[in-house]
């Protein structure tokens, strides 16, 4: 008797439980490795307000391109620049007309002694250390940035001499936080909490001294048919992720 | 083709390599030695000490040096307190890691060999009245010669083609500590592709060049045992 009044109300609930899984479908995300933390954030807002799930890799940038010529299996890009999406636009991998600057970087003159970096970049000028980090110019734009910097400030030939290059924007987050180099150039999205540079020193480099280091997205051929690739596209640009990207010390594109 | 700064990081891995190398021996034999002879019973928390970095992945590796090796480290706090600095982002800084990191594959080859000679020719040069540096030049050395050879191959290469640990104590500078591992992940990295392709052809056509020819040595020049 109680086996007959259950069944029908249980099988129900199975129902239910499945329903969203069915329709839900799972997009394959490459993510630069300095967006690894809002992006986490925006994936789980992502999944309870569509579905569908993200599937995050994270990575540099540059890997993911060669990935991508060579078959990778990603469907969404979100790039540290605006290079990889346009070359990738270019070969006629990615989706026409889909890329957008989900994000602008900013730079950061930091350093983990406190009281070390004043909150106008005099420190540059005034010298007494040994090592400045920066991301490689060549690889990284907050590099590009960190050069740009220096030139305005007519420092560039002066430091060159001290400069040691992390390959990315994390390993010379690394080289400054372990203090083998004094100070360094990088992502306020590294340093921040709660909206101020958390713990040691820092300047929050004012925006017109350098170019704005556009990160774009881009929808990849591989995902164009999965419903769920374009609506992560969508959502980057809904005021719930915008919110979270600006929570991170990032900018948002005019 | 090669620009001047693709020369130049070849030009500094062959240094490191070479330096790397002569230090692991002279570390790695008597510490070779040592762990073929002893019965103590540290000898296995050594072995397994030596055997090490070939577990952790090398930038885990690198990390933890950057931070052992930094200004709070134990090893930075020390190198400064001789009056060196520290060793980060420094050509021996470079040479310190890579020794760290190659050298289970030097002290591997020249234990396996010291335990092959066994006691018999260590006995007979004994009773010949060989003091133990003659015993060691005129017997062990040249009976341990394959031994020798393997080790310095292992560890050379395993230096040049290093990049983790370097990547992370490196920092990159042109001409100090830009080896060409790190050269040819940077072409990559910044999509030039035909100077990636170049440069790992060198160092390809580099290193086959240098095996082949040590391996020749290896195997034109039989050890002869020198109590026979």
């Amino acid at each position: 008797m109680l086996h007959k009044h259950l069944f029908r109300p249980i099988l129900a609930a199975c129902l239910l439980l499945i329903a969203p899984v069915t329709w839900a479908e799972t997009v394959l995300v490459a993510v630069a490795a300095n967006f690894t933390k809002p992006m986490t954030e925006i994936a789980e807002a992502f999944e309870k307000s569509t579905g569908h799930k993200a599937n995050l890799s994270f990575g540099s940038s540059g890997k993911f391109v060669s990935q991508f010529e060579n078959g990778g299996p990603f469907e969404v890009f979100l790039s540290a620049d605006d290079k990889g999406p346009i070359k990738l636009e270019q070969s006629g991998l990615a989706v026409p007309n889909t890329r957008f600057t989900y994000a602008l970087g900013k730079l950061v003159l930091w350093s983990a002694t406190p009281g070390l970096v004043d909150d106008q970049g005099q420190v540059l000028s005034k010298g007494g250390f040994k090592h400045i980090a920066l991301a490689d110019p060549k690889l990284a734009p907050y590099g590009a940035a960190a050069v740009e910097v220096m030139k305005n400030r007519g420092l560039f030939d002066k430091l060159q001499p001290l400069f040691v290059q992390g390959e990315n924007i994390a390993q010379t987050h690394q080289f400054v936080s372990t203090g083998n180099a004094e100070l360094g150039f990088v992502a306020f999205s590294q340093v921040i909490d709660n909206g101020k540079i958390a713990g040691g020193s820092g300047w929050i480099i004012p925006s017109d001294l350098y170019k704005p280091i556009r990160q774009d997205a881009i929808l990849m051929k591989t995902g164009a048919e999965n419903p769920a690739a374009p609506a992560l596209m969508q959502f980057l640009k809904s005021p719930e992720a915008l919110a979270i990207i600006r929570k991170y010390g990032y900018d948002l594109a005019e | 083709m090669l620009n001047a700064a693709d020369m130049a990081t070849l030009w500094l891995t062959f240094k490191v390599a070479a330096i790397a190398t002569v230090l692991m021996l002279l570390i790695g034999t008597p510490l070779a030695w040592w762990l073929a002879r002893t019965t103590s019973r540290w000898k296995s928390i050594c072995n397994a000490l030596v055997s090490l970095p070939l577990v952790l992945p090398p930038t885990v590796l690198g990390f933890y040096l950057l931070v052992l090796m930094g200004p709070a480290g134990a090893i930075g706090k020390f190198t400064a307190w001789l009056g060196l600095g520290t060793l980060p982002f420094t050509f021996p800084g470079l040479v310190v890691a890579s020794v760290l990191y190659s050298l289970p594959f030097v002290v591997q080859p020249l234990q396996a060999s010291f335990t092959s000679i066994g006691e018999q020719p260590l006995e007979a040069a004994a009773t010949l009245r060989a003091g133990p540096l003659d015993t060691f030049f005129s017997v062990i050395v040249p009976l341990a010669k394959p031994g020798f050879l393997t080790a310095s191959i292992l560890g050379f290469t395993h230096t040049v083609g290093e990049f983790g640990v370097v990547l992370m104590v490196g920092g990159n500078i042109p001409d100090k500590t830009r080896v060409v591992s790190v050269q040819i992940y940077n072409h990559v990295e910044a999509l030039e592709y035909t100077e990636a392709h170049w440069l790992a052809g060198c160092l390809l056509l580099f290193s086959f060049s240098v095996l082949m020819v040590l391996y020749t040595v290896l195997k034109t020049q039989p050890v002869a045992h020198p109590l026979k």
